[in-house]
């Protein structure tokens, strides 16, 4: 609804929207500032201006090589949700179009292991990894991660699923189409921006997951996560490094969401407004 | 070829039996109506037919072959949904051509045929566009061309036309109606509106509660309804109703006396009333009367006929337009 605002108040509001802003992006920023200082300039104390170098970044590529776990990250992120979605489509697809008495039971039950804390089931899992020699592989974490958020991607296609007019699928099978050619040809591009929503968000979660990446892996398979964890090291805290490690590690998701900011914003608040 | 036998078809969901239990035939070319008020099964009978629904029981076959237990897709059926249920992804030319796409057609056959559907459908300039782009009627229009470009053997409509406005309705009937005419396939159409049944039927089908209760050209049911039920669902306005010593001088237990029947005079006749509310349309007269007995009556008059709210009015059934029913309804 329209509502008369006054100039005055709209500039009052427009300002402490971007104090929220800046305040929840501070330590990012700072971050970010700090990876261009010394060493000396990081642990001095407050300071906003750096002297520009760029010799944290120089060090943590010499010593750690940032394209590998880079590239574990990209593998992981992207073949843990693509893995998902495989999953998820018909799962949801199932629970939407043609939904029994106790499919909300099986939803709620989904998202219920979401509230388990990961570390009650680290035990196991570590095991299970450790026996069929899948610690430390990018395969293992495609899997766990895959699972990890399989519960959240089946409730947003979900949710997505049952905007469809089931009428429309019902018109595609008296057509002739076969349950996959309905899936494809008129499902799939319907949801089109529910599942690139989807997509986008889990790739994000799979990115920032640091707690299975950083306990199933070592070096072979460790992503940025654990490449940034590895700067808290035995030798102390190096912050103006540990800076440069995590503006390395954050950059890719921060640009992959700045640039698909309109899709995830349509995607978070879908159902809420009609 | 296109005709339908269903053979004491069931329907129950879970515990609801919807449907107890139809036996009907349609035959190749019949334009049948489903007609019957709102849940009374006409819809979920369709689906049956179309194989959007499992029966419960009974058979159903098309052509005489058996295909209770077969897909929607190998029916050889097409439907056009009261929603449309046109992709709203595709172009009103790939929502025509899909089942043609999913029969695996060749693309200039494809091609042949959505323009010749188009052209029957007045689709031509539309052809390029999303289904969102068209209005209401142009919709309707590309569900019904996606659904003659298969040359189904036969054509299901469920409640084609409630979503268009009164005007428009009336259009699309008499389209539906000529393109019947012209193509000679089987169709079968559900609607609650008895007005599109005695348009468009070569046969109605009345339903109630998930029961046939009578079957027959609209002039039948009109002339020869099997209960009150049905007598008092098929015309328009609705018949009247008279029951006790009026019911009785004519050995019934009810009688009913449709709006066109009545002779209406401002000085004498068997029931003297009081008019209530006066629609003069010109063409007709439509007067609301209360009986002195109380009963609500409802008669039409041919022209002008000049009373006005108040005025005494008297009522005499015409001569052999008396429909009589006993205590179960059933017409004597």
């Amino acid at each position: 609804m329209a509502r008369a605002v006054s100039r005055n108040t709209r500039i009052g509001w427009t300002i402490a929207a971007w104090f929220v802003a800046l305040l929840i992006f501070f330590p990012i920023l700072y971050a970010i500032i700090t990876s261009f200082k010394t060493e000396q300039e990081a642990i001095a104390g407050f300071d906003l201006i750096p002297s520009f170098t760029l010799d944290s970044y120089r060090e943590v590529q010499s010593q750690y090589n940032y394209f590998r776990p880079f590239m574990n990250s990209v593998v992981i992120a992207v073949g843990s949700t693509v893995l998902a979605l495989i999953v998820a489509i018909p799962a949801a697809w199932a629970m939407a179009f043609s939904p029994t008495k106790r499919t909300k039971d099986i939803l709620m039950w989904m998202l219920s292991t979401k509230m388990m804390p990961a570390v009650a089931v680290l035990v196991p899992i570590y095991l299970i990894f450790l026996r069929t020699g899948m610690l430390d592989t990018r395969t293992g974490l495609v899997i766990v991660l895959m699972l990890m958020n399989l519960p959240i991607v089946v409730w947003m296609l979900y949710t997505y699923f049952r905007e469809i007019p089931g009428e429309i699928l019902e018109a595609a099978r008296m057509d002739g189409a076969t349950l996959g050619q309905e899936i494809v040809h008129v499902l799939a591009p319907m949801a089109v921006p529910g599942i690139a929503s989807t997509l986008l968000l889990n790739i994000i979660l799979a990115w920032n997951e640091a707690f299975w990446t950083i306990q199933l892996t070592t070096t072979n398979a460790a992503p940025l996560s654990a490449f940034i964890a590895s700067f808290s090291s035995p030798q102390g805290l190096f912050w103006a490094k540990l800076s440069a490690a995590s503006t390395l590690a954050i950059a890719p998701i921060l640009i992959m969401g700045w640039f698909s900011q309109k899709q995830l914003v349509r995607g978070l608040t879908f159902g809420a407004v009609k | 070829m296109g005709s339908i036998t269903l053979k004491n078809v069931r329907k129950a969901f879970g515990e609801v039996e919807v449907i107890p239990g139809v036996d009907l035939e349609i035959n190749d070319g019949e334009f049948v109506v489903f007609v019957g008020p709102s849940g009374c099964g006409k819809s979920t009978l369709l689906r049956l037919i179309a194989g959007l629904e499992d029966v419960t029981g009974g058979q159903i076959q098309i052509d005489g072959k058996d295909v209770t237990d077969a897909g929607p897709a190998k029916r050889g059926l097409a439907m056009v949904f009261q929603s449309y249920a046109l992709y709203p992804h595709m172009s009103v030319r790939k929502n025509i051509a899909f089942p043609l796409k999913m029969a695996k057609m060749s693309e200039a056959e494809q091609e042949k045929r959505v323009s010749h559907a188009a052209k029957i459908l007045n689709l031509d300039s539309y052809l390029d566009r999303k289904p969102g782009q068209l209005s209401g009627g142009q919709r309707q229009r590309v569900a019904i061309g996606r659904a003659i470009v298969r040359e189904p053997s036969a054509f299901l409509f469920d409640e084609p036309l409630s979503n268009l406005d009164a005007a428009l309705r009336v259009n699309m009937r008499v389209e539906i109606s000529e393109l019947h005419n012209n193509l000679k396939t089987t169709m079968i159409y559900v609607t609650h509106d008895q007005v599109e049944a005695m348009t468009m039927a070569d046969k109605i089908v009345v339903l109630r509660a998930g029961n046939v209760e009578q079957v027959g050209s609209p002039m039948e049911l009109y002339a020869k309804p099997r209960n009150r039920f049905v007598g008092g669902f098929i015309g328009s306005p609705n018949m009247n109703f008279l029951e006790g010593a009026a019911a009785a001088a004519h050995g019934a237990h009810a009688i009913g006396v449709r709006p066109e029947h009545w002779q209406l005079s401002t000085t004498e006749g068997a029931f003297p009333g009081k008019v209530g509310v006066a629609e003069h349309l010109g063409s007709d007269t439509f007067l609301h009367i209360q009986l002195n007995d109380g009963t609500p009556i409802i008669a039409r008059a041919e022209g002008e006929f000049p009373v006005h709210h108040g005025d005494n009015i008297w009522l005499t059934p015409q001569d052999g337009r008396v429909y009589k029913f006993d205590k179960q309804g059933l017409a004597l």
